[in-house]
């Protein structure tokens, strides 16, 4: 009845690539940020797809640090974002360079 | 007698008020303070005397320790005063006339900007001055003998914004510097011959030792000499002095005729104990001051400046007392220097009366009848240049006598006959001075300024009251102070007060017996000085002696070459060798920091480029990290 794992981590790796060209690629930070949380949950996937295989939870158990940790980023990173766009009027992030060298 | 601390520590406490506070409570506050302290220093200085004068002949040197200022395995350095009648007699001359000249400088100095910055660093000076004078040893007197170096470079280049005094300042500062080296390895040579530096210790224990003319009494005396020629303006170190007149005239009175440069010869007698061990050292400090006094006599014949002859007669009269305290005539020296500071701080004020009368210039030149127009100045200098040509009754002539007395007493008649041709000299030059000066009218000279008021300064006037004060209080101590020292009374008043501190160790001064030729020399040196006089009235005056070649005036203006001998000897090369200093601390010492300064300058120029400012251009780094960490482990 259920689906073999490697499909399952098949879906983690798609996900986890599509994350990772979108933050390479699209220039609005909330999108960037989107990603990363694609990233994220790709990575969540599969640890939960590894605890099935070991039959021990201690995966699933670092999946809700991931999650916990993940929730506090999007609270300070929305909150950055939300600055960045009071005080530069945009959120390119390719105009957000002020610590170009 | 611990009170003494005070004599040296009101001038400093001058210093600091006027120094912290000087430009706020105006210049009226600022001259109570500066004046104020320094007579407050004399009447201790008075005070001083009269406990000293109570005490048993045997019994006057008393030592004040202030505390320990240093201690070093087996060598402690205590801050020591040392009051006996020599530094009593010092502290009288410095605090008195140095009262004086702060009195007259406040009239001086009254239209200044920096009228507070001058009182300070005068207050400052005297303190260095009495420092000086009342050390217990060498390394304090060292502290006085570097503080006054150091305001004399500060007074003579008061007025900084002129090139010429900023300059003068310098040269000042930097030769008296090389006899400083001198003296600083005399100290050290102290110390490893005593073990202290200690004025008692070393007075007391000199001839246990140091053998008679040893090398180690030689060097040592002959390297405080060093410092004595820098600070006093001996040959070949003399040339800052003349130089040294770019300051205000106070200055010039105070530290470069009346105190200062006489630092060197109150050193020697300081230290006679040590001169006696080494005959050798004397006879140079003899020939050395015999040669500078009339080879300044002569440099000060054509000199047109006229604080310029008095420098160099002051260079002059330096010369005598060295000669002085070079035949042992300690007492005579010392005599010399009380009396050289009366009649020369007098020639200086009366100097600084003629320019304040005609809106600064020491030009003689330009000079001329200022007798009618001055008639007080007029007869002040003219005190002064009988006392400096050694006429009777003035104090010149007793203590210059005293001095040619005891050379020709000593053993050398040379230097006799050196010091007589000398002050012959000396009286052409002061009355060429005082003819060019107060005289001859020369054609279109600035006495005559016609309408009063149209060149701003007016007509020469006479001097304010509190600059001609002190000027008429030196010429009455210039015709009375001669009963100092009366030389048919020998010991004079002087030379017996000064006997304890000055004849330990030593044999009895010379002219302790009056001799029987004792009225002939009087004679001949009085003689000699009319006879200068007479010369310099017939060749300046009334131009009856004529004839003088320009080969000895080219010679005499450029005193003798020494000084662009010194350039081209020392200062050309010195020049050049900085020149080569310079370009390898600039080439090599700097080049080689400044190019790996500059590498990694262009490292992190390089380097820059990867912080981009692109967050989006960090994400693909990292991840070709990433996937470069994996494909290692991976292919491991």
């Amino acid at each position: 009845m259920s689906v073999p794992a490697p499909l399952y981590l098949s879906l983690s790796a798609v996900l986890f690539t599509l994350g990772t060209v979108g933050v390479l690629v699209r220039r609005s930070a909330l999108i960037v940020f989107m990603s990363v949380e694609l990233m994220l949950n790709a990575v969540n996937l599969s640890l939960v797809t590894f605890a099935r295989l070991r039959g021990g939870v201690d995966g699933q158990v670092v999946v809700f640090f991931v999650l916990v940790v993940a929730a506090a980023e999007v609270v300070i990173g929305l909150a950055i974002i939300v600055n960045i766009f009071r005080t530069r009027d945009t959120v390119d992030v390719d105009d957000v360079d002020l610590l170009r060298g | 007698m611990t009170y003494a601390v005070w004599i040296p520590l009101l001038p400093l406490l001058g210093w600091v008020a006027n120094g912290v506070a000087g430009g706020r409570w105006g210049r009226r506050g600022v001259a109570v303070v500066a004046c104020g302290t320094v007579v407050a220093a004399f009447a201790v200085g008075l005070a001083v005397l009269a406990s000293l004068s109570s005490l048993p002949a045997g019994a006057r040197h008393v030592e004040v320790d202030l505390y320990r200022w240093m201690a070093a395995g087996p060598i402690t350095v205590p801050l020591r005063l040392l009051v006996d009648p020599l530094s009593a007699v010092m502290v009288l001359v410095v605090t008195g006339v140095g009262a004086l000249i702060h009195i007259y400088s406040v009239g001086y100095m009254a239209d200044d900007d920096a009228f507070a910055r001058y009182f300070a660093y005068l207050n400052l000076f005297t303190a260095s001055m009495l420092t000086l004078v009342l050390a217990g040893n060498l390394v304090v007197m060292f502290i006085g003998w570097e503080g006054v170096g150091l305001c004399s470079y500060l007074l003579i280049a008061f007025w900084f914004t002129r090139p010429a005094a900023a300059a003068a300042g310098v040269k000042a500062f930097i030769v008296t510097r090389l006899g400083d080296v001198g003296f600083l390895l005399g100290i050290f040579l102290a110390f490893g011959v005593w073990g202290t530096a200690d004025f008692g210790v070393m007075t007391r224990d000199a001839a246990a030792h140091l053998p008679l003319g040893g090398a180690a009494a030689t060097a040592l005396c002959l390297l405080l000499f060093l410092g004595a020629c820098g600070k006093s303006a001996q040959l070949p170190l003399y040339m800052w002095l003349p130089d040294a007149m770019e300051g205000p005239t106070p200055v010039s009175a105070l530290i470069h005729a009346a105190t200062m440069v006489t630092a060197g010869v109150f050193m020697i007698v300081r230290m006679h104990a040590v001169y006696l061990r080494a005959p050798l050292a004397m006879d140079v400090v003899a020939v050395t001051g015999a040669v500078t006094a009339i080879f300044a006599a002569a440099s000060a014949l054509v000199e047109p400046d006229l604080k310029r002859v008095l420098a160099y007669s002051t260079i002059s009269q330096l010369g005598y007392m060295f000669l002085a305290v070079g035949v042992g005539a300690w007492g005579a020296g010392i005599f010399h220097l009380t009396s050289h500071a009366f009649f020369k701080a007098l020639l200086f004020l009366a100097a600084g009366s003629v320019m304040h009368a005609l809106g600064g210039t020491t030009d003689m030149r330009r000079m001329g009848g200022l007798a009618r127009s001055l008639p007080w100045t007029a007869a002040t200098f003219g005190a002064g240049a009988l006392a400096l040509a050694g006429i009777p009754p003035f104090v010149g002539f007793f203590s210059k006598d005293q001095i040619l007395s005891a050379g020709f007493r000593h053993h050398d008649v040379i230097l006799w006959i050196i010091g007589l041709a000398a002050a012959g000299l000396t009286a052409v030059y002061i009355v060429r001075a005082f003819v060019l000066t107060f005289l001859t009218a020369a054609p279109g000279v600035m006495r005559t300024p016609g309408n009063g008021d149209a060149g701003g300064h007016g007509a020469p006037h006479e001097a304010p009251p509190i600059m001609g004060i002190p000027t008429l209080v030196l010429a009455v101590l210039t015709l009375v102070g001669g009963a100092l020292g009366v030389s048919f009374v020998h010991p004079g008043v002087l030379a017996r007060f000064l006997l304890p501190a000055v004849t330990e160790g030593g044999p009895a001064p010379a002219g302790s017996e009056a001799g029987a030729g004792e009225g002939v020399l009087v004679s001949v040196s009085v003689a000699v000085a009319l006879a200068g006089i007479l010369a310099g009235w017939l060749i300046y005056r009334t131009g009856t002696l004529r004839g003088r070649s320009d080969a000895v005036r080219a010679l005499l203006s450029r005193q003798f070459y020494v000084e662009d001998f010194f350039n081209t000897l020392v200062t050309t090369p010195g020049r050049g060798l900085a020149w080569a200093f310079d370009l390898f601390d600039r080439d090599g010492v700097d080049g080689a920091v400044m190019a790996i300064g500059r590498m990694i300058g262009r490292g992190g120029g390089w380097l820059r480029r990867v912080q981009s400012g692109y967050l989006r251009q960090y994400a693909a780094i990292l991840l070709i990290g990433v996937i470069v960490l994996l494909a290692y482990w991976v292919s491991r």
